[in-house]
């Protein structure tokens, strides 16, 4: 469907993508996900056509579109602003590809009508954008990309000028309709949260490199790099030493001393040096130890109290700070405070190397 | 509207401000507006001087519509001042866009140079006009005085337009090529709707500079195409006469019903 082969794109001194290849398939839903700055926009610039590559190529259906202006391309874009004419109706500005393209007016009048339909704007056709919510507005400018029955949308953090609340209800509502209509959504975004609800495949982006290209679970349980493992969700990020392997395990020494357990299948058999990444959320926290290949003891220095989940703060024996997350499944659950010494298990799985040398 | 646009801007509280802001307000409105006043009031007086009330008379409407030359000066005028804003609408507005799209070695240097023409000097203006159309063999007429009404006017409508085009979207013009507009059409149908407001009150602007303009013109006309301006100010040397307090009521008529049509396309438009 799209293939982006080894395409580098420089501003001047910086490079903006760097030797980036990928194959977005059709129907998929694939988010470029990454910190500001990190070429995620650019990436879909040259995808949309608004810019060159300086070296690789684009393709759209094997066919070379490198080159081609925006307005020869079949693929749409929904902007960040949303941009839509202000001077225009909601109904115009949804017709105007199609008037562009020149579509007979009847058939255009019965693929607007479709298209608001699609986003629930079938009575507000009338309007002018600045009567509308944000919501609303969004949602125009989702059905005037649409109208055009693009090859491939793209999506340029389309939801971040929305409140929260919206912004959920939009997530799911646009995965919906992506899945609905069969279409090829390529959606860029800085919020990982948002990139593993939508998503089928996230390519994690740090200056103009993929850093990762992967399922939500993979992405999530399974990071690479460092970054990775840091940019979504949260990870504890520790160095260690390994002292010793065993067919598909090995275990590592951190620097305080503390001896883990690790699954290490992909590990380099020359490497001495590692970091590790341990999720918050899988230490197992309890009065009494677990059932697993690591478990050892802490303190609780800090408890921070979140509603769903309490944040701690732990140190272990040996002086290895902690993050963990508890899940408050009860309100009369007994609570973990500060202060107390409590067993932390860990099954291997869960220790993940991020970087060996 | 929000409830506290409804509310006073000062509080209630400061009387004595309060009285004094409204006294001041009321002596400027006096000083602008008592003299045109007192001008549209003579044109209707019998007398031909302007400083005693004699009795009312239409007079000297009647002396003006009968006034050839005049007549003719304001056809000319109004010829001239449609034709430079026309040019001047079109150059301005494609200049501003062009310097607001695309970066060239020299932009700021074509910024600055754009702008000169709104401060210099008008009277070095018609001089180096007139230079320039003997050097090249122009013939002074129309055309000549139209070009130089554009030289001063595209610069106000290409300024209004650039403040404009700062705050627009860059994303629009992307859009409508994301959705197969071609960079003209995205102009025409986007940007151009878009620029709209700022586009008549360049025009407007144009339009009242060339129509008031008498320094330039009085280097670069011929003997044909004599605008208002100069013709009046020949009336005048000669001495001041209530045909012109007639003439001058009819532009300030003219002008507010100007004002108030353009207030009416700006709430049309929104």
């Amino acid at each position: 469907m799209i293939e982006i082969r080894g395409v580098t794109k420089r501003f001047g001194a910086f490079t903006a993508v760097d030797n980036v290849s990928l194959t977005v398939n059709a129907g998929e839903f694939i988010t470029l996900l990454g910190p500001s700055g990190c070429g995620k926009t650019t990436l879909l610039r040259l995808l949309a056509g608004f810019e060159t590559p300086d070296e690789g190529a684009v393709l759209l259906d094997g066919v070379d579109v490198s080159h081609e202006p925006p307005y020869r391309r079949s693929v749409n874009q929904v902007f960040q602003s949303y941009a839509l004419f202000p001077h225009m109706t909601v109904k115009d500005n949804v017709g105007f590809g199609l008037r562009m393209q020149n579509v007979p007016t009847a058939e255009a009048e019965g693929r607007i009508r479709d298209a608001l339909a699609t986003v629930s704007l079938a009575e507000q056709a009338d309007k002018l954008p600045h009567q509308m919510s944000g919501g609303q507005r969004q949602r125009v400018a989702l059905a005037r990309a649409l109208v055009c029955r693009p090859k491939v949308l793209l999506l340029d953090e389309p939801l971040s000028a929305l409140d929260a609340k919206l912004r959920h209800g939009m997530q799911l509502e646009l995965k919906h309709l992506q899945r609905k209509l069969g279409l090829t959504f390529v959606f860029v975004t800085h919020d990982q949260e948002e990139a593993l609800t939508m998503s089928d495949r996230i390519a994690i982006i740090n200056k103009g490199k993929i850093e990762q290209l992967g399922d939500a679970t993979e992405i999530y349980h399974r990071p690479r790099t460092p970054f990775a493992a840091d940019f979504i969700g949260q990870a504890n990020l520790l160095a260690a030493t390994i002292i010793l392997r065993k067919g598909a395990t090995a275990t590592v020494r951190l620097e305080s001393g503390l001896e883990l357990v690790v699954a290490c299948t992909d590990l380099p058999a020359s490497a001495t040096k590692a970091l590790v990444s341990i999720r918050p959320e899988k230490i197992h926290i309890g009065r009494v130890p677990a059932v697993a290949e690591n478990v050892f003891q802490a303190k609780i220095e800090e408890e921070i109290f979140q509603g769903a989940t309490d944040q701690l703060r732990l140190i272990t024996d040996q002086g290895t700070k902690l993050h963990a997350l508890v899940a408050n499944e009860s309100a009369t659950q007994v609570a973990f405070h500060e202060g107390d010494r409590v067993y932390c298990s860990l099954h291997l799985d869960d220790i993940v190397i991020v970087q060996a040398e | 509207m929000p409830a506290s646009a409804t509310r006073p801007l000062l509080p209630s509280g400061l009387k004595l401000l309060n009285w004094f802001l409204r006294g001041w307000t009321a002596l400027v409105f006096i000083f602008l507006y008592v003299p045109i006043a007192v001008l549209v009031v003579f044109s209707f007086n019998s007398s031909r001087l302007n400083i005693v009330w004699e009795s009312f008379t239409f007079d000297w409407y009647a002396k003006l519509f009968a006034n050839g030359p005049l007549i003719k000066a304001a056809k000319n005028s109004l010829i001239i001042a449609t034709g430079s804003t026309v040019l001047s609408v079109i150059i301005g507005t494609g200049g501003a866009w062009l310097l607001h799209r695309y970066r060239y070695r020299f932009s700021q240097a074509i910024q600055t140079l754009v702008a000169i023409p709104m401060v210099m000097p008008e009277i070095l203006m018609g001089i180096s006009l007139l230079i320039l159309f003997a050097t090249i063999g122009l013939k002074l007429g129309f055309t000549t005085v139209i070009i130089g009404h554009v030289t001063f006017s595209f610069p106000f409508v290409l300024v209004a337009v650039q403040a404009r085009l700062q705050g627009l979207d860059p994303a629009l013009e992307e859009a409508a090529l994301d959705l197969g507009a071609t960079p003209l059409k995205a102009f025409w149908l986007v940007i151009v709707p878009c620029l709209k407001p700022a586009i008549i009150a360049g025009a407007l602007m144009a339009f009242t500079l060339s129509m008031d303009e008498l320094i330039v013109t009085f280097f670069i006309r011929s003997a044909s195409a004599v605008t208002l301006p100069i013709q009046v100010f020949g009336l005048a040397r000669v001495g001041l006469n209530p045909m012109l307090n007639a003439l001058s009521a009819i532009f300030i008529v003219a002008t507010v019903a100007f004002v108030l049509f353009s207030e009416y396309l700006k709430k049309l438009s929104r």
